[in-house]
């Protein structure tokens, strides 16, 4: 390589060309960041490119036509609050189920078998999972007789093709998700913290807030962005398990309309632009609060 | 504040036991500590002294016995109800935390007033020596520095029983010297009473008012340093203290006060440690206690082998005929392969009967 010739050479002058890029971070293994990163360009910089150039070629009107289309119509722009209603609500019951639950079973024993039988929903997808809520949660699923045969209701409640069918079926999709990540940030804090604030005199409310708190909330905001991120581009349990003409008319239904029933890409494109935008502008803020928190090693010293 | 939160008379440690699936890291500790006294728990790593401190402080839970503060049964509390201060053999400092709100953490804890508190952790900060890093993140500390953290968030609230858990190991010798020193003044200053793990007997030796020697869990030997320094019980113990040279021979003459060993070409005389019996004994000297000498009856003969300065005097070591590797001192420098007779005197040479597999 060209450090042979550097060396042997100007090195007195001038750090060769390896120990620059070193120097600025780069090494041989960092270079392997290089194919993914053509690959994201390929598979995911492109096609955003693509779609974005084509939300302001609409079908009829100005460059802004489709936007302007989208932010007067509340059929449509009512979909954003639609989706937040659904996704808000379901990450943050995710995450306050995943919290006290990953507290338990720290020190539990069987934790693997638990985690991979939590990992089983994640690797089923939304769809299948969806077909069997559809079943379960139905006036004729299991859900419902047991609760009539135990004299806790009269009637069937609906719980599919309204609000509650989708958001069953998010806050169940999301759990897992959101368990496994919250339970590796619980693990990954030295047990040795909370011991130390234990013999200072701190009782297990104070623990919690001194030191588990500060030091989990930077974990828990990029868990709330992935959940949140998911559970807002829900589409297929929207759709099985919802009432997509109406309350549960996600904005990802609005874009597919858009694409599959109206044929105007522009407008599906544009669409999708929103919603990712909407995405960006939560997923911002809450790592820009996470910045107000300590966020380095979880360990203690180096001892 | 409420003056020392709680004193108390003595903190007694009835046959603690803790084990680990089954294998005892510890068993059977019984101790009592009185108030004002400095134990050190000395032993070699692994032996259960971190064990024996997290039993004390209700961090782990025994397997078997109880403590007692006075007449209160305390075993079963949780360690923030014990109150007893610890210094973690890895500092466990908070990450998130600066060093004075890490070194202020327990005050908080108690509610001590911001007018009071603030001076308490100045005079600690001043004491480990960090004036000029209580803004900094542990993880911008060195390890030393870290280490002295820990030692200053310990005992800023000034609990009636500091736990330390090789709390200078990371330090260099003139600041281990310092702190040597900080602690025992701190100790001394309100009669508050320390536990002190160590695996160096220097430090043992000269902070502690008795030693407790472990070994596999087990207690070996309790005593005062001069007694544990001149009177070891066991083998063990006068390895830890220095008995570098530990060598087996054939009792010949096996008196209580005074016992005869050989070996090839070698004759003792020295101080049996309980009883021998006839048969194998070993033999064991400190490298100070042995001293080149004339030739003739209880000298032991060998070869230098190597030669160190080491300040006032050489440390050298001699090969003896039968491959003996013998550790002893000098006033002169010595050259390699001269002929030596070391001595030493009968007193200074310890008899234990031969342990199997020891
Ligand atoms: N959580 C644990 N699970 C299983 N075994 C353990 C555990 N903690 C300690 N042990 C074992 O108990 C024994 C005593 O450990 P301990 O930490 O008390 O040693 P130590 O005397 O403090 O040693 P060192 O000087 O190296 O710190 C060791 O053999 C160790 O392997
Ligand atoms: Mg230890």
């Amino acid at each position: 390589m060209t450090s042979q010739t550097a060396l042997s050479g100007s090195a007195a002058d001038r750090p060769n060309l390896r120990r620059r890029l070193a120097a600025a971070g780069w090494d041989r293994i960092t270079l392997l960041v290089l194919p993914a990163a053509a690959f994201v360009v390929l598979l995911f910089i492109y096609p955003f490119a693509y779609g974005l150039v084509l939300s302001f070629q609409p079908a009829a009107g100005g460059l802004f036509a489709n936007y302007a289309k989208f932010f007067s119509d509340p059929y449509l722009y009512d979909t954003i609050g639609t989706t937040m209603w659904l996704g808000l609500p379901a990450t943050l019951i995710n995450m306050a189920l995943a919290l006290p639950i990953a507290f338990q079973v720290r020190h539990f024993r069987w934790q693997r078998i638990l985690t991979t039988i939590l990992v089983i929903p994640i690797t089923l997808g939304t769809v299948l999972v969806a077909e069997g809520l559809l079943t379960y949660l139905g006036p004729q699923g299991w859900l419902n007789r047991t609760l009539i045969e135990l004299g806790v209701i009269g009637s069937p409640v609906r719980l599919i093709h309204n609000y509650w069918g989708v958001f069953l079926s998010l806050v169940i999709t999301g759990f897992p998700f959101v368990f496994l990540l919250t339970l590796s940030y619980v693990t990954g804090i030295d047990p040795a913290l909370p011991q130390a604030a234990a013999t200072l005199g701190a009782g297990p409310a104070s623990r919690f807030r001194h030191i588990f708190l500060p030091l989990l909330v930077p974990g828990l905001a990029v868990a709330f962005c992935l959940a949140f991120v998911q559970a807002f581009s829900v589409f297929p349990s929207a759709v099985l398990l919802g009432a997509p003409a109406g309350p549960t008319r996600v904005i990802s239904i609005a874009a597919y309309q858009a694409a599959f029933e109206q044929y105007d890409h522009s407008m599906a494109s544009a669409i999708a632009m929103i919603m990712g935008a909407v995405q960006l502008v939560v997923v911002v803020a809450v790592l820009g609060a996470r910045t107000l928190f300590y966020r380095g090693p979880m360990g203690s010293g180096k001892g | 504040m409420a003056k020392a939160d709680h004193t108390f008379g003595e903190i007694r440690l009835d046959r603690v036991s803790r084990g680990f699936d089954g294998v005892m890291a510890l068993q059977d500790l019984t101790l009592t500590i009185r108030r004002g006294e400095f134990i050190a728990l000395l032993g070699p790593s692994g032996c259960g002294k971190s064990t024996a401190l997290n039993c004390l402080a209700g961090l782990l839970p025994l397997t078997g016995g109880s403590i007692w503060l006075d007449d209160r049964r305390i075993d079963e509390l949780p360690p923030e109800r014990r109150g007893f201060g610890m210094v973690f053999q890895n500092y466990a400092l908070f990450p998130h935390m600066t060093v004075r709100r890490n070194i202020g953490f327990g005050l908080a804890m108690r509610g001590v007033p911001r007018h009071e508190a603030d001076p308490r952790i100045d005079d600690a900060v001043r004491m480990v020596q960090l004036e000029a890093h209580v803004g900094k993140l542990p993880g911008q500390l060195s390890g030393g520095q870290q280490q002295r953290v820990a030692i200053a968030r310990a005992i800023v609230v000034q609990p009636p029983l500091v736990l330390m858990d090789e709390p200078l190991s990371n330090l260099d010798a003139r600041l281990r010297l310092d702190m040597r020193h900080e602690i025992r003044r701190i100790h001394n200053e309100l009669g508050r009473s320390t536990v002190y793990v160590t695996h160096d007997q220097d430090e043992a030796l000269s902070l502690a008012d008795r030693i407790v020697v472990l070994r596999d869990g087990r207690v070996r030997q309790i005593g005062t340093p001069e007694e544990l320094y001149a009177r070891p019980a066991v083998l063990d113990v006068a390895r830890f203290m220095g008995y570098r040279n530990v060598f087996e021979g054939r009792v010949e003459d096996g008196g209580a006060e005074r016992a005869i060993v050989v070996r090839d070409g070698i004759r003792l005389a020295g101080t049996p440690r309980g009883a021998l019996g006839s048969g194998r004994a070993s033999v064991a000297i400190r490298p100070e206690e042995l001293i080149p000498g004339e030739d003739g009856p209880g000298a032991i003969p060998g070869v230098v082998e190597s030669v160190e300065f080491v300040g006032r005097e050489y440390a050298a070591t001699a090969l003896t005929a039968d491959g003996l590797l013998l550790h002893f001192r000098s006033h002169q420098r010595l050259s390699l392969d001269e002929p030596v007779h070391l001595r030493a005197s009968p007193e200074r040479v310890l008899l234990f009967a031969a342990e199997e597999g020891a």
